[in-house]
């Protein structure tokens, strides 16, 4: 037995190694001054005084950061409601058919996502830009939020409404006073995975952005296909610290679930 | 408001996202897929999907993503199976987890460098007295990448099914005298198939339509479905054809699912 341990101890180092070195890569060089991603010559600051003092970047990441708070913010009221109409679906048949729907797009890959979603702006005569970029983002966060609030939903314990209808509360009440309330850790963690969900997307972005508007995928992609620029290096660098924060805050939240969510050991 | 009337509210927001975001899409795309390029109806585009080139191409799409998806599962398998035996396993898992939480693309972006001629890559093959190879723009540079970007969703759905398995059936399985290897094969293996169909759905699945992958680091090497897509609704503007390649990897999208069966439901989010 102590064999194996060892064994594995070593297997999971090597692939923990090789997760890690790119991204520790990224940011070693990010200091470089030599402007490539090898013979690192000295520390500079450089990279990211040019990432601060571009002018293009401010406005994507602010155009990234609103359509994430507006996406999810909007996903998650919808994915709520959504979660409400499938959980008191009284017919089991329909039940299923509705999670089907639902989950259609999260099965299905980005590039047919942000291919028939230019295809329904073209036709319904959208301009692609920020609508289009923020319809679609809302579009495929719904079903994670749905998804994420349904399971909690079906836990909770039906005597919990009866009680609260007993007692004389209005359908408004009962929502707001109990069902809500009970609902609240998975409905923040559905609006965490949504948030993350839009600032990721890349594939159905780049669909649908059309000219002019850009996300900052849709830019690190532009840049990335022009070769290496460590300007990019930094801007990674600083949005990994950005994301460990965001990663911080969605565990405290989850935590005061008394739960993680959306890791391994969901029962 | 009755009761009845509020459950039926919450339906019209919901159905109404449906019908726009996920029932027309559909619809908008098999339609536009028997479109020529001057919007005349046509079977064109579903001839030209039996000309070879296209069939060579979807044949080269499913075997880089059924060779991603095996390489992930080789590696991912044993990983899962030991991070469940560690002693700090939700902090191993939440390394696992982290790397998932940066941009595809930068991770994608970071082996332009490591790969490249002077790459770390490359000065360890050096050092390893294999000399410098062109990594870059490669078969292998493209499943390595994909590998690593797929892992995490072939490790966590395993390491939940592996989680789930009742410890004391190893125990019953070894009292009885079945060597490591046999109880691995005949009660782990198998009791944790559901978590491996899972991963491999969750890895086959986008391993078919990468196109970032293949553009930033296999050159135009490696032509999948995913970059036909892309290719046709964004540089040629064929639609038509894109919406044909899109209805087709649907349907084989489809097809998988029900073949493999409701395996996603053990490895969901």
């Amino acid at each position: 037995m102590k064999r194996t341990h060892w064994w594995g101890r070593v297997y999971l180092l090597a692939v923990f190694a090789v997760m890690y070195t790119p991204i520790v890569y990224l940011m070693y060089y990010s200091f470089n001054s030599g402007g490539a991603m090898h013979d690192f010559q000295s520390f500079t600051l450089k990279w990211y005084r040019d990432v601060l003092s571009d002018d293009r970047l401010p406005i994507i990441v602010l155009n990234t950061i609103v359509i994430a708070l507006l996406s999810a913010a909007v996903a998650t009221i919808l994915g709520v409601i959504g979660a409400l109409a499938i959980y008191y679906v009284k017919r089991q048949r329909t039940k299923n058919a509705l999670l089907a729907l639902n989950n259609v797009l999260i099965v299905s890959p980005d590039v047919i996502i942000g291919a028939s979603f230019l295809l329904l702006f073209t036709i319904a005569g959208i301009k692609l830009g920020f609508t289009s970029v923020l319809l679609s983002h809302i579009a495929f966060s719904v079903p994670i939020v749905v998804l994420m609030v349904l399971p909690k939903l079906e836990e909770m314990s039906p005597t919990l409404i009866d009680a609260a209808r007993d007692l004389g509360a209005s359908h408004w009440q009962v929502l707001s006073g109990v069902v809500l309330p009970f609902l609240a850790p998975s409905i923040w963690a559905g609006f965490f995975m949504a948030l993350t969900y839009s600032l990721d997307d890349f594939a159905v972005t780049f669909f649908v952005t059309g000219n002019g508007f850009s996300t900052l995928s849709v830019e690190i992609y532009s840049r990335a296909r022009q070769g290496i620029s460590l300007s990019i290096n930094a801007l990674s660098t600083l949005l990994f610290l950005f994301t460990m924060l965001l990663v911080i805050g969605y565990y405290v939240l989850s935590r005061k679930g008394g739960r993680l969510y959306g890791i391994g050991g969901r029962k | 408001m009755t009761e009845r009337a509020w459950r039926n509210w919450y339906l019209i927001p919901y159905g109404i996202w449906l019908v726009l975001f996920v029932v027309a899409p559909i619809v908008f795309l098999v339609y536009e897929s028997f479109l020529d390029l001057d919007g005349h109806w046509t079977l064109s585009n579903y001839k030209s999907v039996w000309t070879p080139i296209y069939l060579k191409m979807m044949a080269y799409s499913f075997w880089y993503a059924f060779l991603i998806t095996l390489v992930s599962l080789l590696i991912g398998y044993p990983t899962a199976y030991w991070l469940t035996k560690t002693r700090h396993k939700q902090l191993w898992l939440l390394l696992l987890i982290l790397p998932m939480w940066v941009n595809l693309l930068l991770k994608v972006y970071a082996f332009l460098g490591l790969f490249g001629t002077y790459g770390l890559a490359n000065a360890l093959l050096k050092a390893l007295g294999v000399g410098p190879r062109q990594l870059l723009f490669t078969d292998f540079s493209f499943v390595f990448v994909s590998v690593y970007i797929f892992i995490p969703f072939m490790v966590l759905p395993i390491f939940n099914a592996l989680e789930e398995l009742p410890p004391s059936l190893v125990d019953a399985a070894r009292d009885l005298g079945a060597s490591a290897w046999t109880t691995f094969r005949r009660v782990v293996f198998p009791l944790t198939l559901g978590g491996v169909k899972a991963g491999c759905q969750a890895v086959f699945i986008p391993a078919l339509s990468l196109f970032m992958i293949t553009r930033l680091v296999a050159g135009n090497r490696v032509i999948t479905l995913g970059t036909a897509i892309e290719q046709h609704f964004l540089v040629t503007q064929n639609w038509g054809m894109g919406a044909t390649i899109a209805v087709v990897l649907m349907i084989a999208m489809a097809v998988i699912v029900v073949l493999t069966g409701s395996g996603r439901k053990e490895g969901s989010r």
